[in-house]
C-alpha cells in the first residue's frame, strides 16, 4: 500500500495525496483513493431484513456477495433519492469490500499536508473520530472520512463484533 | 535447489508411511503373523529412516533405525511377537509421529522420550533376543543423537556375508547416476560400473536384501528403470573401474546432500545376523512383487493445496451462474430462427453440469479417512477400561466434502470414547446380562438423499432414563417426568451434562456432548439419539454431502425472492381455515395430518412488503429444522434449482434467519433462509410485538 502510494503521488509534491470527491446532496466529502476499488451504478441490491436503514443490502459484484450502505441515511441527509445519478463507490477497507452510496462522483484532487486543516469537533452523526480532516481548495470545503475507520466502527453493524456474541 | 524444498515431501511420504505401519500393526495376527504385513511394516520403517537421514533429522532417524532393527528380527522369525511388543510398535509409531511434527514445526524433538523409547526398544531387543549382539547393535546409535558415523565405514564391514547384486539402471541420466552409486555405497561396495544413459550396470557387494536397495533406490529413480539380479558366481572380476571415485565426483548436486547415514545396516546388526541371512534374503526376494505395484501407484495421484481446487470451485460457480443467465436470454429467442444457439445452450448445459460434478468430487474423500484412525482408538480405549470391544465399520468408501471430513472428527471421536465408557458394559455386566462378552462398536456411514448418515452404534446399556432426569432436575433443567424419550435423550446435549458416577480421562467431565452438538449444527446438520435400555445406543448424526453447492426451492413472498434448502422441505400445503389454531399471543399453530406445527410468518419475521397476509392465500412449506417441524408461510413456490453458496460474511456478517446467499440467474442475490435461526428471529419479533402491545395498553389505561 505504501509503495503504491509514494508512485501515485510523486508527480506531485512528494507529501500530496489523492483523495475522490464525491457528493452527498449539497457538501462534498472525499476519501482516500487507495481506498476506492472501483465505481459502479446502483442496481439490483437484495434488501435484507431486520438491519439498520442505511444498509439497503447486498449485491452481486462479479460472483462476490457486496453489502451496500447508503452514507446519506447514515449521515441523516435530507435528500435521498435514486435516479440515473445514483452511483456505488465500491471501497476495500479491512479486508473486505464494502459499496457506499453517494449522489455523485465530481473528481479525483490531490491535496498537499497543508491544505487540509484538522477536523473540528463535530456533532452527533459525523463524529470527528471519522475525519482525516477538512480539506479547503480555494473556495471549496471538503470533508476528508476516514473510510476504514467509518465502515469498520461498531455503530456500522457491517462487522460482527466479538463481543456482542458474549 | 534448496534440499529443504523437499521438506514438505518427506513429511507427507512418511505420515503416509506411518498411518500404514499403523493399520498394519493394528491388523496384525499375532500368533501367526503373515510375512508380507511384516515386510511391508519393515519397509516403512526403513523409508522413513532413509529420508530422515538425508534431511539430516537425527533424532528420527535413530529411533527409526531402532525400530526397524526389531522389525527385521520379527520378520526373520527370531522375534517373536506378542501383544505387548505390538503396543510398544505401536508407542514407537505414535513417537516417531511427534518427531515429525517436531521436525515440521521447526523444532528439536522431545529429547527425553526420544531417550526412554530408545531404552524401551533396546531393553526389548536385549530380552527377547537374548543376544549379546542385539545391544550392540542398538547402543551405538541410541546415547548420542549427535553424528552417525557409524554408517559410513558399513560398507566394508559387510563384505564377509554378503552377496553380489548386478543393478542395471534404464534409461538413467549421468546426474541421477552419480546419486544413484553414491548411494548405492551406503550399501556396500561398488565393484565395477560401466555403460551408457541407456543401460548402466553396477556390480555391488552387498549384505542388504535387493528389496531393501531398490526401496532406497526408488526415492531417485522409477522401479521400471531398476533391475537387480543377483550374481551367483562369486568370481566374476571387475571389469573397468573397480573404484568409486569417479561416480561420486561426477554429480553436481549430489555434493549438497548430507550422507544419508546408516541407510544401510548398522555393523552390529549385519555381523549378528550373518547365519541367518541367507534364507532371509531369499524370503525378502518373494515379497518383491508384491512390493511393486504399490510404488506404482503413487504417481498415479499428485498432490495439490486445497485452495486451488477451491478457486476452480469457484470458478466453475460462476460458470454455472453465467451458463443459467444465458440461458435465461436464449429461452426467449425463437427456436427456428436461433436452432444453432439454443442447440448450443443445451450442450452448453450439459458440459457445465458434468465439469461442476467432476470439480466437486475433487474434493470428496471417503469416509475411511475418518474410520481408519478409530482402531487404534478403541484398541487402546478398551483396554484401559478393561473392556472387551469389536469394531465395525460400514460404509468406509462413502464420500463426503473434505471440509466436513475433517471436521466431523473431532465430535466422532468424542461419541465413540462416549460409548466405549457409558455405552458398552464390562464383559461380567454383559454376561450377567445374557449378552456376548464381546461388545460391540459399529461405525457406520451412508448416503441418504442430499445427506450423509454416519451413525455410531453401540450393544451396551442404552441410556437410563431416570438417571439423566434425576441429573437435568439437579442442574436446574426444565423438564417434567412425562417428557418423551426423544426430549430426554435431547438433554445430554445441554452444556455441562454428565451421568458418568465417575470422571474418568475418557470421558464424564460434561464438556464434549454439546460441543458435539455445536459442531455438528455448524457443519449444517443435527444429532438424534435413539436408545433402547439393554439394547445398546445409536447415535446419528446427519449432515449435508457438501458447503459448496446446495439443491434448493426458490419461493416468493411479495417481491422478494428467497430459497430453502431442499433437504429442508418436507411438503406445501394451501392450508384450510379450520386447521389453523391460535395460542395465546398471536402464535399460530397449523394442523397437518394429527400434528400441530408451529407457524413461521416469512413476511413478519423479515419484513417484507407486499406479500399475502391472509393466512389462507398463502402457501404452507412443511420444513424442519434442527430436527423440528414448523409450517412456513410463503406466498409462492417458483421451483427447484442447484444454487452455489456465498458466503454473507466474507464482507458482511451474519444475518439472523439466513445462513448464506446466492445469485439467481439473472444476476441478483438471493438469501437462503435458515429454518431453526428464522424460528428464533420470529419468536423475538413476537415476542417484541407482544411488549409493544402491553407497554402501549398500560400507557392507555394508568391504573
Amino acid at each position: 500500500m505504501t509503495t503504491q502510494a509514494s508512485a501515485a503521488t510523486t508527480v506531485n509534491d512528494a507529501a500530496s495525496s489523492e483523495y475522490l470527491v464525491f457528493s452527498l446532496g449539497e457538501e462534498e466529502y472525499a476519501v482516500d483513493i487507495l481506498k476506492v476499488q472501483e465505481i459502479r451504478g446502483y442496481e439490483n441490491v437484495t434488501r435484507i431484513a431486520n438491519v439498520p436503514d442505511f444498509i439497503k443490502g447486498v449485491t452481486n459484484l462479479r460472483g462476490v456477495i457486496v453489502p451496500i450502505i447508503d452514507l446519506r441515511l447514515k449521515f441523516n441527509l435530507a435528500k435521498v433519492e435514486y435516479g440515473g445519478q445514483t452511483v456505488v463507490i465500491v471501497v476495500n477497507v479491512a479486508e473486505r469490500i464494502v459499496g457506499i452510496v453517494v449522489d455523485g462522483v465530481s473528481d479525483v484532487m490531490s491535496l498537499t499536508p497543508d491544505q487540509i486543516k484538522p477536523a473540528p469537533e463535530f456533532g452527533v452523526t459525523l463524529s470527528s473520530d471519522y475525519l482525516n480532516g477538512i480539506g479547503s481548495l480555494d473556495d471549496r470545503m471538503l470533508v476528508l472520512v476516514d473510510i476504514e475507520k467509518l465502515l469498520t466502527h461498531n455503530e456500522m453493524q457491517l462487522i460482527e463484533h466479538t463481543a456482542e456474541h458474549a | 535447489m534448496d534440499i529443504s524444498d523437499f521438506y514438505d515431501t518427506f513429511f507427507e511420504e512418511a505420515e503416509e508411511l506411518l498411518a500404514d505401519m499403523e493399520r498394519l500393526l493394528l491388523d496384525l495376527d499375532v500368533d501367526d503373523p503373515d510375512i508380507e504385513d511384516l515386510n511391508a511394516i519393515f519397509r516403512a520403517a526403513h523409508s522413513i529412516k532413509g529420508g530422515a537421514g538425508t534431511f539430516g533429522f537425527t533424532v528420527l532417524q535413530e529411533t527409526t533405525h531402532l525400530l526397524e532393527n526389531l522389525l527385521d528380527h520379527t520378520r526373520r522369525g527370531e522375534l517373536n511377537l506378542r501383544r505387548d511388543i505390538v503396543d510398544t510398535f505401536l508407542e514407537t509409531k505414535d513417537m516417531l509421529h511427534d518427531q515429525l511434527d517436531a521436525y515440521r514445526n521447526g523444532n528439536e524433538p522431545d529429547a527425553d522420550a526420544f531417550e526412554r523409547i530408545c531404552r524401551v526398544l533396546q531393553q526389548m531387543a536385549l530380552e527377547e533376543l537374548g543376544q549379546g549382539q542385539a545391544v550392540e547393535a542398538a547402543t551405538p546409535a541410541a546415547p548420542e543423537p549427535e553424528p552417525e558415523p557409524e554408517a559410513v565405514d558399513s560398507a566394508p564391514s559387510a563384505e564377509s556375508n554378503s552377496q553380489r547384486l548386478a543393478i542395471t539402471f534404464v534409461g538413467v541420466g549421468d546426474k541421477d547416476r552419480g546419486l544413484l552409486v553414491e548411494e548405492l555405497q551406503h550399501f556396500g561396495q561398488v565393484i565395477a560400473q560401466a555403460g551408457d544413459n541407456e543401460r548402466y550396470r553396477i556390480e555391488l557387494e552387498s549384505a542388504e536384501s535387493r528389496d531393501d536397495i531398490e526401496a532406497v533406490l526408488c526415492f531417485i529413480i522409477e522401479p521400471e528403470q531398476l533391475v537387480i539380479e543377483p550374481i551367483s558366481a562369486p568370481a566374476v572380476i571387475a571389469e573397468t573401474t573397480t573404484s568409486s571415485e569417479p561416480a561420486s565426483s561426477g554429480s553436481g548436486g549430489a555434493g549438497d546432500v548430507p550422507p544419508p547415514a546408516a541407510t544401510g545396516t548398522a555393523p552390529g546388526t549385519s555381523q549378528a545376523d550373518s547365519p541367518k541371512a541367507e534364507p532371509a534374503t531369499r524370503e525378502k526376494g518373494k515379497s518383491k512383487p508384491a512390493a511393486k505395484p504399490a510404488k506404482g501407484a503413487e504417481s498415479s495421484t499428485i498432490r495439490v493445496p486445497v485452495d486451488k481446487v477451491d478457486q476452480i470451485i469457484n470458478l466453475v460457480g460462476e460458470l454455472i451462474i453465467t451458463q443459467s443467465m444465458l440461458e435465461q436470454t436464449a429461452s426467449d429467442m425463437d427456436i427456428v430462427s436461433h436452432g444453432p444457439l439454443v442447440n448450443g445452450m443445451n450442450l452448453l448445459q450439459r458440459n457445465a453440469r458434468d465439469l461442476q460434478e467432476s470439480v466437486m468430487s475433487i474434493r470428496m474423500m471417503p469416509m475411511d479417512y475418518v474410520f481408519s484412525r478409530f482402531p487404534r482408538l478403541v484398541r487402546d480405549l478398551a483396554a484401559k477400561l478393561g473392556k472387551d470391544v469389536e469394531l465395525v465399520t460400514e460404509g468406509k468408501s462413502t464420500e463426503l466434502d473434505k471440509s466436513l471430513i475433517e471436521r466431523i472428527i473431532d465430535p466422532l471421536t468424542h461419541l465413540v470414547r462416549n460409548s466405549l465408557d457409558h455405552g458398552l458394559e464390562s464383559p461380567e455386566k454383559r454376561q450377567a446380562a445374557g449378552k456376548s462378552p464381546t461388545g460391540r462398536l459399529t461405525l457406520s456411514a451412508q448416503h441418504q438423499g442430499g445427506n450423509i448418515l454416519i451413525e455410531v452404534i453401540d450393544d451396551g446399556a442404552g441410556l437410563n432414563r431416570e438417571k439423566i432426569l434425576a441429573k437435568a432436575k439437579s442442574n436446574g433443567l426444565a423438564v417434567t417426568d412425562t417428557m418423551s424419550d426423544d426430549d430426554v435423550w435431547q438433554l445430554i446435549f445441554a452444556p455441562g451434562f454428565s451421568t458418568a458416577e465417575q470422571v474418568s480421562d475418557v470421558s464424564g467431565r460434561g464438556v464434549g456432548m454439546d460441543v458435539v452438538k455445536r459442531n455438528i449444527q455448524e457443519m449444517g446438520g443435527h444429532v438424534e439419539i435413539l436408545s433402547q435400555p439393554g439394547q445398546g445406543t445409536t447415535t446419528r448424526i446427519v449432515l449435508p454431502l457438501t458447503l459448496a453447492i446446495l439443491d434448493g426451492m426458490s419461493i416468493r413472498c411479495g417481491g422478494e425472492t428467497f430459497i430453502l434448502p431442499l433437504n429442508a422441505v418436507l411438503e406445501s400445503l394451501q392450508p384450510q381455515i379450520e386447521d389453523i389454531y391460535s395460542m395465546a399471543g398471536d402464535d399460530q399453530l397449523l394442523k397437518v395430518r394429527d400434528e400441530y406445527l408451529p407457524i413461521i410468518t416469512l413476511h413478519q419475521a423479515l419484513d417484507v412488503a407486499g406479500a399475502k397476509t391472509e393466512v389462507t392465500e398463502a402457501i404452507a412449506v412443511i420444513v424442519q429444522g434442527e430436527g423440528r417441524r414448523y409450517a412456513l408461510m410463503v406466498d409462492d413456490l417458483i421451483g427447484q434449482q442447484q444454487v452455489v453458496v456465498k458466503n454473507l460474511e466474507t464482507n458482511y456478517r451474519k444475518v439472523p434467519g439466513i445462513s448464506a446467499a446466492t445469485i439467481l440467474g439473472d444476476g441478483s442475490v438471493a438469501l437462503i433462509l435458515d429454518i431453526a435461526d428464522l424460528h428464533r428471529l420470529d419468536r423475538r419479533k413476537s415476542q417484541q410485538r407482544h411488549e409493544e402491545k402491553r407497554n402501549y395498553l398500560q400507557e392507555v389505561s394508568p391504573a
